[in-house]
């Protein structure tokens, strides 16, 4: 019997199931502990498992993902929680020189079985600087994974794979989906990284999203729906590794693509798409590679004016519009 | 009749004083000497000797451009030589840029040493590091960041592991006097302190990085009495005394060992040399101060009361220097001749299993012209 959980327990429960099958597992961050985590995800955590396990720490991102490292390079499988991954600018080094390079720089010698976690992108009038779509910047990185799941259930079991991955795994959530429910199945166990899922089927435009985007490229497709087009969404789940095969096989058929997808337009992952879209299904294409982004700003506070920003429905609607019409006029926002 | 042991952690003075062993004439202060067996002074000196030689060896080798670049110890030796004798197997050992002679007393090859500091198939880095940057899981020993100071946090993230898992090992983290302007400095200190980590923080305070001298990067007296804002024992040694970072070493890693948490050691030494194979210091300092140090040289000092003690001769010392040059150059002679690592490897450990992308990125380099200068 699948039951209904919302992202955030989906999360919980996964790393409380990790936490149960393997000693070495532990959750680390700020607030993660006796204030049962600042968006509550970890709730019932620290009575559950003791302060060894669930270990609060000083305001200091750089410092206790630097002691995660260390204490991963020795066995532990550490889970660091960032309160939100816009604090992980200060901890960039550590996740980029340190995490992602120890294999290799060491030969191989040293593992960093890390996850670091936490919510990602916009929320609700949170201002620049807790606003960023911060998956841009790690997806570049090899050394590192990188996923941004969009249901509870994907959430569950990519967030059991990531801690069962001998790499350093980055787990973007969302904040505006914590309280999103959705059905996950009891036996739910690992989702493999890479592979992409189509939550709609369709034949005029593949949409391609991630994350809350997904769901805004789900209302978009409804949207097209009521006038007569077919729009195929694809959720990638993971954005290192990333799923091409399903978005060629998709455009092969569709022979349009937009991508959607928070953060600014220049470079990011949406350019990686389009990249590889025109390289490996260049002969299926009728319309230029589109991409909806957030505005190329930094996030105003203003709730009109930051829902501007942000991608929603209607902007997705007429890109898809768009290329559907087979006209390159368009320039998406921000270019 | 023997004398109340001195605990210089509790007796000196992080702010002012200086804690030391040797006097000049190579006799020790009674009352602090660490009484090191015959075995292990003989042992400390040969190490520091041996050191001595293979940094003046590889920077000849840099200027030469038959490697890419060196971080030399001359002057500072005392401090990773007494540190790899007192380590046990499990401790674990995070460098800076002047203390990756700790691998080579617990034990790790010369020759996979040298083949390092080339980057060939010898290297178990597989040539991906520069030299003075290495690291060997035989033995414990984490490189550094070139960032300067994230080492540090991992020190302590590895002795609160082993603090969690119950074990009696200890982690010692090292960084220069530049690096506790970092960030990662305060982080290490303070997370070491609050979570009561097994580890030994030691700032070798060699006075100058690069071209800054210590008092721009902070303007405390010393950096020892930095330990006392974060709760723990601080203590300013003597850098170029062995015999004093010996005990005082001990001390710290004997209080990790037992559960009474970390300790913060200021090693006040010198850099003779530039600072790396990058550097002229004659740009921004004296003769006249690089001349005043020389006079306190460790390996030099150690000499002295080595004669003292009688337990080396000059006949003696020469023979050592010839066997340790030998030895050296022989180490070079092999590892030099070895080829590159394999192409392939190129693509190896940038995850656990290799990608499919990488695969494939491998298929292409395979079937590329090979670069210049490589043979497979």
């Amino acid at each position: 019997m699948p039951r209904t959980l919302r992202y955030r327990e989906a999360i919980r429960e996964a790393m409380i199931e990790e936490m149960e099958r393997d000693a070495n597992v532990f959750l680390m961050g700020e607030e993660v502990g006796h204030y049962q985590g600042a968006y509550k995800v970890s709730e019932g955590m620290l009575e559950k498992f003791g302060a060894k396990r669930v270990v609060d720490t000083p305001i200091a991102e750089s410092g206790f993902a630097g002691i995660g490292v260390g204490a991963a390079m020795v066995g532990l499988r550490p889970i660091i929680e960032f309160m939100t991954w816009n604090f992980s600018a200060v901890a960039f080094d550590q996740i980029l020189n340190n995490a992602a390079k120890v294999r290799q720089m060491s030969g191989g010698q040293f593992t960093c079985p890390i996850v670091f976690r936490g919510p990602n992108a916009s929320a609700r009038q949170v201002g620049s600087q807790h606003s960023h779509a911060m998956e841009h910047f790690y997806a570049t990185i090899p050394g590192v994974k990188v996923i941004a799941p969009a249901f509870p259930a994907d959430a569950k079991g990519l967030m059991k794979a990531a801690i069962r991955d001998d790499n350093p795994v980055l787990v973007m959530e969302s904040e505006t989906l914590y309280s999103f429910k959705g059905e996950v199945p009891d036996d739910q166990d690992v989702i493999p990284f890479g592979k992409a899922t189509i939550p709609r089927a369709g034949t005029d435009v593949t949409i391609v999203a991630y994350s809350r985007m997904t769901h805004v490229a789900l209302d978009a497709a409804a949207a097209l729906a009521k006038e007569g087009i077919e729009a195929e969404v694809i959720d990638l789940r993971s954005l290192r590794p990333l799923d091409e095969d399903t978005i060629i096989r998709s455009v092969q058929k569709t022979h349009r693509c937009v991508v959607v997808h928070e953060g600014w337009p220049y470079g990011g992952v949406g350019a990686e798409i389009a990249d590889r879209v025109q390289r490996l299904a260049f002969d299926s294409l009728d319309a230029p590679i589109l991409r909806v982004t957030s505005l190329d700003v930094p996030m105003p506070y203003n709730a009109t004016l930051e829902q501007m920003c942000i991608p929603q429905a209607p902007r997705v609607v007429a890109a898809v519009k768009r290329v559907v019409a087979r006209t390159s006029s368009f320039t998406p926002s921000g270019n | 009749m023997t004398t109340p042991e001195f605990h210089p952690f509790l007796e000196t003075d992080p702010d002012i004083a200086l804690f030391r062993v040797l006097r000049d004439d190579g006799s020790t202060d009674p009352a602090t000497d660490p009484h090191m067996p015959d075995a292990t002074l003989k042992r400390a000196y040969r190490e520091m000797r041996r050191l001595r030689i293979l940094d003046a060896r590889m920077i000849v080798l840099q200027r030469q451009g038959r490697v890419g670049f060196y971080g030399a110890a001359h002057g500072q030796e005392a401090v990773p030589i007494a540190t790899g004798l007192l380590t046990q197997k499990d401790d674990w050992v995070y460098q800076a840029l002047r203390e990756q002679s700790v691998m080579l007393v617990r034990g790790f090859p010369l020759e996979k040493f040298v083949a390092q500091i080339f980057g060939n198939s010898g290297d178990v880095l597989k040539g991906r590091q520069m030299p003075s940057h290495p690291s060997g899981r035989e033995v414990n020993h984490v490189s550094w960041s070139s960032c300067i100071g994230p080492q540090l946090t991992h020190a302590v993230g590895t002795a609160w592991s082993m603090k969690i898992k119950k074990q009696k090992a200890v982690s010692i983290g090292f960084c220069g006097d530049g690096a506790t302007s970092q960030g990662d400095f305060h982080n290490a200190m303070n997370f070491a302190a609050v979570f009561k980590a097994p580890c030994v923080l030691v700032c070798q305070n060699n006075q100058w990085s690069i071209s800054v001298p210590t008092a721009r990067q902070t303007i405390t007296k010393t950096i020892a009495l930095k330990a006392r804002a974060y709760g723990m024992p601080g203590i300013r040694v003597d850098g170029n005394d062995i015999l004093a970072v010996y005990k005082v070493m001990g001390e710290a890693m004997k209080r990790a060992r037992e559960g009474d948490g970390p300790s913060f050691i200021e090693a006040f030494t010198y850099r003779m040399g530039a600072h790396s194979t990058s550097d002229d210091p004659t740009r921004y300092r004296s003769n006249d101060e690089v001349e005043a140090w020389a006079k306190k040289d460790p390996l030099d000092r150690l000499r002295r009361h080595m004669v003292h003690k009688k337990l080396l001769t000059d006949a003696q010392d020469k023979a050592l220097e010839e066997e340790l040059t030998a030895e050296v150059a022989a180490a070079v002679t092999a590892v030099e001749a070895l080829p590159p690592p394999p192409r392939e490897s190129l693509l190896e450990d940038v995850y656990a299993e290799m990608p499919w992308h990488l695969k494939e990125q491998l298929l292409e380099l395979q079937n590329a012209p090979p670069a210049p200068g490589h043979g497979g």
